[in-house]
Parts: structure tokens; C-alpha cells; sequence
């Protein structure tokens, strides 16, 4: 269950910015998830819910809001781009379960499906990300 | 907005007593194969030791010590074996050994992944396997990893220097802890690492000769125990403690 290290990065960042910003609740945590990670998000759920009740009131009020992010490749090769969906059946479990853990293992088991250079960028949907943190002093 | 997984590095590094992130700027000068048995020869005086393999794209750590048919348990986050006494993270734990083609940013964005989700125990050393150059790597070594100490490896050779002379004057120029150089692979005895320490007043931690049987002894521990090059190590780790 790593999806709790990660939702302990979000809320620390929340903490961080209530802090900083001398906020007494977080009202709002817009986020997204890149779905190459494929978070599972009951574990993620949970873990957020977990984590909010060992600081007080501070997210007593906090609405969060996710959403995921399809993911895009680009080829640095041939400039051609693709979707996860495009090349996820090649992946066995052993192989996804690395992805969901260091997304950039990707290079390893995904190749452009029109030259097969393993040279592509994670153009959107890699990880876990922070749009805002809204929050009322 | 700020990227959630620097929030939570410090807390997962907080239980750490001194992290020596073992470089050179070179490849092929021995970083492997010393900051491997570095952690051995740690863990063998009585310290809890970490071994954390930073070099993505061609890790070997886990070839030098021998480790293999282990994994990391999951327990919010990841929580790295312990082989032999060190607890051990790489990549190679993700990637089957196969070749792991990554730009700049993806091995940024691959280290900040594995610091986040890395729960190691309470560990007097960790020592990082840095991979070679002055990149990416190092930047985000030296911003991640808040009061690291670099041990830098020669070879006695001016070739060799000159490249880790540029470290080192980087690594002073930006005010990062220097534990000190060690000079590798010693042929023979000339006396120039010595001289450019104190020259560039970097402390001198020791001298590791060439052996020509370690190969022989590469992934089996009892064997490298025996080594003239474990026991010269050693050496360098009474220096450290």
C-alpha cells in the first residue's frame, strides 16, 4: 500500500501551505492522478482520510477533489503520440505493478508503437499532482 | 503548485544519521563497488547501514553484493530488504535488470518518486551509490538530500583528478559537506592524491590497492570479506566513524 506515502505527500503540502499562508482550515485540495501510476484509489481514499484526522481541525472542512489524468506519449524519435490504452495490453501485472511504483520504469517495458524507440516523453497523466489548496484563515 | 513529494522527503530521510553519498564525477572509478562494501564494512562494525543504488540507468550494487530473490515490502510506502545487514534499495527492484533508457528529468523525477515512497529504518549511514557526472543527479542529490557528506574517489592517476578536481571545487563552491577523497584502484605509490587534498583542502580518508582477486569474489559476501580490497576499505570506514 504506497498509495498511503503518497497521500501523506499531499497532506503535508497542505500543512506546508496552511502554515505558511496562517490558515486555520483547508477548505479545498484540487489534485490530480496520472493514470500511467494507476493509483488505487480506495487505498489513496482511505490514507487521505486517515492521515487528515492526526491534525486537528485544520481539514475538518476539506473538500478533495480528484481527477484523472489520461495518459499521452510523444516519441522523441518520430514524433508520434500514443495513449497508455495503446500499448497497456503488451504489460503484464509483474510489469505494471513496477509503473505503479517509479512511473519512469515505463522507458523499460514501453516502446513508441511506431518506430519502437524507448525515447519518449510522459507528456501528461505520470503521477500524483497538486492543482490547488484552498484554505480560510 | 509545488510538487507534493519534496513535502514528505525530509520526514522519510529524519531518522538518518549521517548520509555519505559516495562520487567522483567519472565513471568506472570504483563507486560501486566502495560505496557496496563501504556499507558492509559499516554494518559489520555494529551500524545500522542503508545502501541506496542512485545510479538509475546502470545500477550494480545488488551485482557486487550478490542480492538477488528479495524485494521491498509494501507498508505505507515501500520498505527496502535488508541484506546481510544493510537494507538495500535500487531501481533494479522495478526494471528486471533490463536497460532503463531515461533523459534528465526522468531520473529527477524517478529519485523524488523513490525518496517519497521509501521508508527506510533507523540507520546511523546511508551511503549513496552516485552514478557518474555532473548533472542532474548531483544537483538533485544536494537538494534532496540536506546535509549529505560526499566521499569522492580518485584513481592515482592526473587523468582521473582533473575530472574529480572539478567536483570537488563545485561541491566548494556550493558549500556542501566534504567528507573527503580516497584514492582507488592504487597501482603504485606516488604521493599525488595526497598532495592535491591538501592542495585543495579536502581531508585524505585513505587508500584502496588494486586486487586482482576481488573479481573472483564479486557477489558472494564471505568471499569479499577476504578480499586485501575489503579489508582496505575498512580502513576507510574507521576513518569515517
Amino acid at each position: 500500500m504506497h498509495e498511503w506515502a503518497l497521500a501523506d505527500a499531499v497532506i503535508q503540502t497542505a500543512v506546508e501551505v496552511a502554515q505558511r499562508e496562517s490558515l486555520k482550515k483547508i477548505t479545498s485540495i484540487k489534485m490530480s492522478l496520472g493514470e500511467l501510476q494507476e493509483i488505487e484509489r480506495e487505498f489513496f481514499d482511505t490514507a487521505l482520510n486517515e492521515l487528515m484526522k492526526t491534525h486537528g481541525d485544520l481539514f475538518s472542512k476539506t473538500k478533495i477533489n480528484i481527477k484523472t489524468i489520461k495518459t499521452r506519449f510523444k516519441c522523441r524519435a518520430c514524433g508520434h503520440q500514443w495513449k497508455l490504452s495503446d500499448t497497456e495490453k503488451t504489460l503484464d501485472e509483474e510489469t505494471r505493478e513496477s509503473i505503479h511504483f517509479i512511473p519512469e520504469v515505463a522507458h523499460v517495458f514501453i516502446r513508441c508503437p511506431k518506430c519502437k524507440s524507448p525515447d519518449f516523453d510522459i507528456v501528461e497523466g505520470r503521477g500524483i499532482g497538486i492543482d490547488s489548496i484552498v484554505g480560510e484563515k | 503548485m509545488k510538487d507534493p513529494r519534496l513535502s514528505v522527503i525530509e520526514k522519510r530521510l529524519k531518522n538518518i544519521g549521517k548520509i555519505i553519498a559516495v562520487s567522483g564525477g567519472k565513471g568506472g572509478i570504483g563507486k560501486s563497488v566502495t560505496s557496496s562494501l563501504l556499507s558492509l564494512a559499516l554494518s559489520k562494525k555494529g551500524y545500522n547501514v542503508g545502501l541506496l543504488d542512485l545510479d538509475l540507468t546502470s545500477p550494480s550494487d545488488h551485482v557486487v553484493l550478490g542480492i538477488k530473490d528479495v524485494a521491498p515490502t509494501e507498508k505505507e510506502g515501500i520498505i527496502p530488504p535488508t541484506v546481510n545487514g544493510v537494507q538495500f534499495m535500487s531501481v533494479v527492484f522495478y526494471t528486471n535488470e533490463d536497460p532503463t533508457p531515461l533523459r534528465g528529468e526522468e531520473v529527477s523525477n524517478a529519485i523524488k518518486e523513490i525518496l517519497c515512497i521509501t521508508r527506510w529504518n533507523n540507520l546511523d549511514f546511508l551511503i549513496i551509490d552516485m552514478p557518474p557526472g555532473i548533472g542532474d543527479e548531483l544537483f538533485d542529490t544536494i537538494e534532496l538530500f540536506q546535509g549529505a557528506e560526499f566521499l569522492l574517489l580518485s584513481t592515482s592517476s592526473k587523468i582521473v583528478f582533473e575530472t574529480v578536481k572539478k567536483l570537488l571545487l563545485l561541491l566548494q563552491e556550493l558549500n556542501v559537506p566534504i567528507l573527503g577523497i580516497v584514492e582507488n584502484m592504487k597501482h603504485y605509490d606516488n604521493g599525488y592524491i595526497k598532495n592535491m587534498c591538501k592542495k585543495h583542502h579536502a581531508p585524505f580518508l585513505g587508500e584502496i590497492w588494486f586486487d586482482k582477486n576481488f573479481e573472483n569474489a564479486v557477489g558472494n559476501i564471505n568471499k569479499i570479506m577476504d578480499t586485501q580490497l575489503f579489508k582496505d576499505i575498512d580502513g576507510v570506514a574507521e576513518n569515517i566513524v
